[in-house]
Parts: C-alpha cells; structure tokens; sequence
C-alpha cells in the first residue's frame, strides 16, 4: 500500500492507465481457508477410493456373515443423530465466535467434543462386538473394506476431538485472536465434513448393507 | 486519487478474518439442521419400516436422498457459494467431484464385469457337474 502512496503523483496517474487488469481481481485474500479446503478434497478422494473398495468388495462375504447379520440399525442411527448433533452445537460455536463470546463458544465447542466422543464410543462399542463375534477384519473381505472405511472416519472424527481440545486450550489462554478464529473456521470445515462423509457411509454402507 | 487509493485499501482490508466468517446465521444452520434430520430420518425409516419392498428401487431411493443431504450439508453447514474465496473453492470442489465420479463408477463398472466374466467358481449356485468341466 505504501509505495502508491510514496510514488509522486503524475507517475500514479501513469500507472492508473496501465492497471487494467489487478483493478477488480479478487484473489483470495485469506489462503488458509482455501487451502485447507483443497486438504479436505484431497481427503474426499482419499474416501472416494475407501468406498469404491468397499462398492466392489462389499459383498464378498467368504461364506461368513452379510451386512444384514451385522448390522444393528437402531446403533446406527443413534450415531448418525450424535454427529448431526454435534455439527449443529459446532455452527452455534460459530456464531457465539462472530459475537466475540469467548465463554459461550468454547462451551458449544465442550459440548460438540462431547457428541463426538461419544459418536466414538458408540462406534468402538460396534467394532468391540463385531471382533468379539469373530466378524473382525480379517474374516472376509467385505469386513476388511468395511472396518478400513468406517475405521478411517473414526480415526478423522478422533484427531478432529484432538484439535479440538488444542483449540480449546489456545482460545482459553489467548482469547479470540484473529489466528484462532481462522483456526476455528478450519475445524468447523472439517468438522462438517467428517458429517457429509459420514452420509455417505451410513447410505452406502449400513442401509444400503442390509438390503438382500 | 484519494478515492481510489481508499477503495485499495479497503480491497486489502478484509483479509484478515472478519468478513470470511461472518456469513453464517443462526436461521442458516437451523435450516440446515432440520432439511438433514428429516433426510437422514426418511431413508432409515425406510429401510427398517422395510416400506419398499424392492431392493434396487430403495437403494435408488436412499441414495438420492443421501445425495440431497450432501448437498444440505454443503450450502447449510460449509457455506459453499459460487463466489467464497473468489470461486476457488467451488473449482476444486468440483474437480473433486469429477475424480470422485470416475473413480467410484469406474472401480464399479469393470470390477463387476471382472467378477461376472472371469471367475465363474466364486459364484454359489455352481453344480458339482460346473465345477468339474471349469477349464
């Protein structure tokens, strides 16, 4: 900014003829968010390739048990309700931020760690059962694929709950700094995401597993 | 001259954080909320109200239902427009959507047919007579 305003002012006119083309471009300003967005394509590929295993060996049961043997529906709506839950309490955190309430937010956010932990709890419980009926990963490979593509979002919702503990000691010791509000923008896009990926998964791998 | 260098600044002001998060509304998120409650509760309903009683039809129905909701998730909760980050983002989005198609259709398609043309011993209903006359 400061070189327009040192440079004399016949020369500015100059130059005023000749930008014709920074004038109105509106790059990105802020390249976090857009970067942290091409992250979480790149992590949407990484599921697109966890479901197309699974849409190709998703019915490769090696004479052990179906989808519609494992599967408790009921479960799993249960935990479809918790990480549609903690999405919402995560938008809540968002607005209490734009409001600059420290407090208020950082409970939304205890409050959305806490839908997720138990989302995990629900989904570790699941896999405790499957392994405990002999229906581990290695008993065939539509349990392989099954435990590598709802594992791997477990393992995304728990270093979601990682960060955001981390965020929740930042905000705690330094306030709302613009860094931290851009980190809070960062996790709510994860955050989400893990939720639209997880649409896919209890489509595509539980309803759509216990059809004949 | 002054104008245009306030208009410059302004242009390098809003950077910094304030005006990228400031489009979210609690109207937004409660939008979102209920569209996801009730095309999350459809499909279940329908699977274990068993409502369709063919297969296939009910798997077309849940996954346009899945994909409505992807598509909730994306405007309500995300805030994908066609202008955030100067379009950037729905660029990539959209090239992610393209990869994403061709792999999963693609993985798909010519396993299946790998599948139905090239290993008729894994299919069940193979008579002992079959499986004597395999090449």
């Amino acid at each position: 900014m400061s070189d327009i305003q040192a440079t004399p002012s016949a020369v500015v006119a100059d130059q005023q003829d000749l930008q014709f083309w920074m004038k109105e471009d509106h790059h990105p300003e802020n390249g976090t968010l857009l970067g942290f967005w091409i992250y979480l394509m790149s992590d949407c590929l990484i599921f697109a390739c966890l479901f197309a295993t699974y849409g190709v060996l998703g019915r490769s049961y090696a004479g052990g048990p179906s989808g519609a043997d494992l599967f408790e529906l009921p479960l799993v709506a249960v935990n479809t309700t918790m990480l549609l839950l903690s999405s919402i309490t995560y938008g809540f955190a968002v607005l209490e931020m734009q409001k600059n309430r420290r407090g208020t937010m950082m409970a939304w956010l205890i409050v959305t760690g806490l839908f997720g932990a138990t989302f995990l709890g629900i989904e570790l419980y699941e896999f405790a059962n499957l392994i405990h009926e002999g229906a581990g990963p290695q008993r065939s490979a539509f349990l392989s694929s099954f435990f590598t593509l709802v594992g791997t979002h477990g393992l995304h919702v728990t270093f979601g709950i990682v960060w955001l503990i981390t965020l929740l000691v930042q905000v705690g010791r330094f306030g709302l700094t613009p860094a931290n509000k851009r980190r809070i923008m960062c996790l709510s896009m994860f955050w989400h995401f893990l939720d639209v990926v997880w649409i896919g998964v209890f489509t595509f791998v539980y309803l759509m597993g216990v059809l004949p | 001259m002054s104008a245009h260098i306030d208009s410059h600044d302004h242009h390098d002001d809003h950077g910094h954080g304030e005006e990228e998060v400031s489009h979210s509304t609690l109207k937004g998120y409660m939008m979102g909320f209920f569209l996801a409650v009730v095309l999350t509760a459809i499909p279940f309903w329908l699977v274990m109200g068993k409502v369709i009683p063919n297969p296939q039809t009910l798997a077309i129905v849940i996954l346009t239902f899945a994909a409505i909701q992807i598509v909730v998730h994306m405007i309500y909760f995300l805030h994908m427009d066609t202008k955030s980050q100067g379009g950037w983002n729905m660029l990539a989005l959209m090239f992610t959507l393209i990869l994403v198609v061709i792999t999963l259709t693609g993985s798909i398609w010519v396993m299946f047919h790998l599948n139905s043309n090239m290993m008729p011993g894994m299919s069940h209903d193979m008579t002992e007579q079959q499986v004597k006359n395999l090449p």
